[in-house]
């Protein structure tokens, strides 16, 4: 720890670039408490971070609202929750106030996760800048009025104006951050056992969430609904809007943050880690079938990208493309059903 | 996904940061890699833009037409709706509405017209003057 009479302050925290902005700031958040054994695969994993959900009637962007992970800020607290790490977790009324807060902590030397708005962010492209305000970024010190900031998603820490930060933290729209700041509290260290025991409660929960959560949007079930929706869309919406639809899920399936694979890739890599925790389960064969997932979501992707670049314009292309979805979702059963008869010691 | 076959095609984002992609190696093992873009979602996310673009020249032409205010313009230029821009600015939608005719808009105050540029992050002056910086 290094301090200037406060003019700058650097916490001990080392930059590391994730696939996924919420699990890699957990994982980077945990690193030195686990000894780097909290990577990103076991954060997304033990965070139950694997979902489908297509909302009815909600419209982002003027297309559908179809997400492949759990709700933003559910990772961190789950995954801290199964390691029985106590939390800090605030939001925030003023900026001033929010502001405060957050230099109190880097003068204390902690580095603190912050949930943010990607519109307003000076460092991302403007193509991937839309009103999301699920992004999460580590702040971990500041120099004069300029705070350091670990983006997961960047291969390389950058800064942000003290204007610039509050304006992301505060930004407007559905998942509003107000501010919203978290860290673990400091002195924890995190044992194997722990780790064990959390990947086995992080499993369980994302069995239920996609066997068994109500509603019939949501869960593998919910991506059949979809596949049998998409056979619609053509007469529904018309080409053209039914081909920017298709682009709308697979951003949601590949954009920045994902892994690929609508983050069944990393899923998989938490499955074969887990297997390390828990030998004789056949966590690495299941692990084998949400690869085979990915890859089937990868190959949808590119039968979107034929209706929607035009090249494939016949119901038929859409029925391959319902289907796409309807196979998965069997395949995807099949897996957190092998998850599900699991029995744990 | 194969670690070889991670996408490397050149995005807007791989010109600024690769992504990492997780790919097995030939062992079946997972792996991190990175990737510079891949074709199917840059050209989902051409796809979303031209539509953007398309009613954000709309808007223009609308503003130009004297039908609608600049404030019509920047909001759809930043990708905003009544909801989003009620939040940005604290006015109420039905305000918001009102400032979208000419008319009225001309006749907003300094303050008022200093919340809409906020929001949209310009000046008053590009605000009134319609007048777009790449940022």
């Amino acid at each position: 720890m290094t301090s200037k009479h406060l003019l700058c302050m650097k916490t001990e925290f080392e930059h590391r670039q994730a696939a996924h902005c919420e699990s890699g700031v957990t994982s980077n958040l945990l690193w030195k408490a686990s000894g780097g054994k909290i990577t990103e695969p076991l954060a997304f994993g033990i965070g139950a971070g694997l979902f489908f959900a297509h909302i009815p009637l909600i419209k982002i962007n003027n297309g559908p609202a179809i997400a492949f992970r759990t709700l933003p800020g559910y990772i961190f607290s789950r995954t801290c929750k199964s390691l029985n790490i106590p939390i800090v977790k605030k939001r925030f009324f003023s900026t001033e106030s929010a502001e405060t807060f957050l230099r109190q902590q880097l003068d204390k030397g902690i580095a603190v996760g912050c949930q943010v708005g990607v519109y307003y962010l000076p460092y991302f492209p403007k193509e991937y800048r839309f009103h999301f305000n699920g992004h999460n970024l580590v702040v971990y010190g500041y120099e004069e009025d300029k705070y350091l900031i670990s983006d997961p998603i960047m291969q390389d820490a950058t800064t942000l104006g003290s204007y610039e930060l509050q304006r992301v933290r505060f930004a407007k729209g559905a998942l509003a951050p107000n501010g919203q700041i978290y860290f673990p509290k400091t002195n924890v260290t995190i044992t194997d056992e722990q780790i064990k025991q959390a990947v086995k409660a992080g499993i369980k929960k994302n069995v239920y969430n996609m066997l068994s959560i109500p509603g019939y949007f949501a869960g593998v079930a919910g991506i059949a609904h979809t596949g049998n929706k998409i056979k619609k869309w053509m007469d529904k919406l018309g080409l053209k809007k039914a081909g920017l639809y298709l682009a709308q899920l697979v951003r949601m399936q590949e954009e920045i943050g994902t892994g690929g694979g609508g983050f069944r890739y990393i899923y998989a890599a938490f499955l074969q880690e887990a297997d390390a925790y828990w030998p004789g389960k056949g966590l690495s064969e299941i692990s084998a079938t949400f690869t085979q997932a990915g890859d089937m979501w990868r190959t949808a992707a590119v039968q979107a990208a034929g209706i929607f670049k035009g090249r494939l314009t016949t119901q038929q292309d859409f029925d391959k493309m319902g289907d796409y979805l309807i196979a998965i979702a069997s395949v995807e059963k099949q897996a957190f059903e092998k998850l599900k008869k699991i029995k744990w010691d | 996904m194969k670690k070889e076959e991670i996408p490397q095609d050149l995005s807007a984002l791989g010109k600024i940061t690769k992504e990492v992609c997780y790919a097995t190696d030939n062992n079946g093992k997972y792996q991190t890699g990175l990737s510079s873009g891949w074709n199917v979602k840059i050209d989902a996310l051409d796809l979303a833009w031209s539509d953007i673009d398309k009613r954000i020249n709309a808007a223009k032409q609308r503003v130009l037409n004297n039908e609608a205010s600049p404030v019509y313009f920047f909001m759809e230029y930043r990708l905003m709706d009544l909801s989003l821009l009620a939040d940005y600015t604290g006015f109420w939608q039905w305000q918001i509405k009102r400032h979208l005719k000419p008319e009225v808009f001309k006749k907003l105050s300094a303050n008022q017209l200093q919340k809409y540029a906020e929001a949209f992050n310009i000046t008053v002056n590009d605000l009134q003057t319609l007048t777009v910086h790449e940022d």
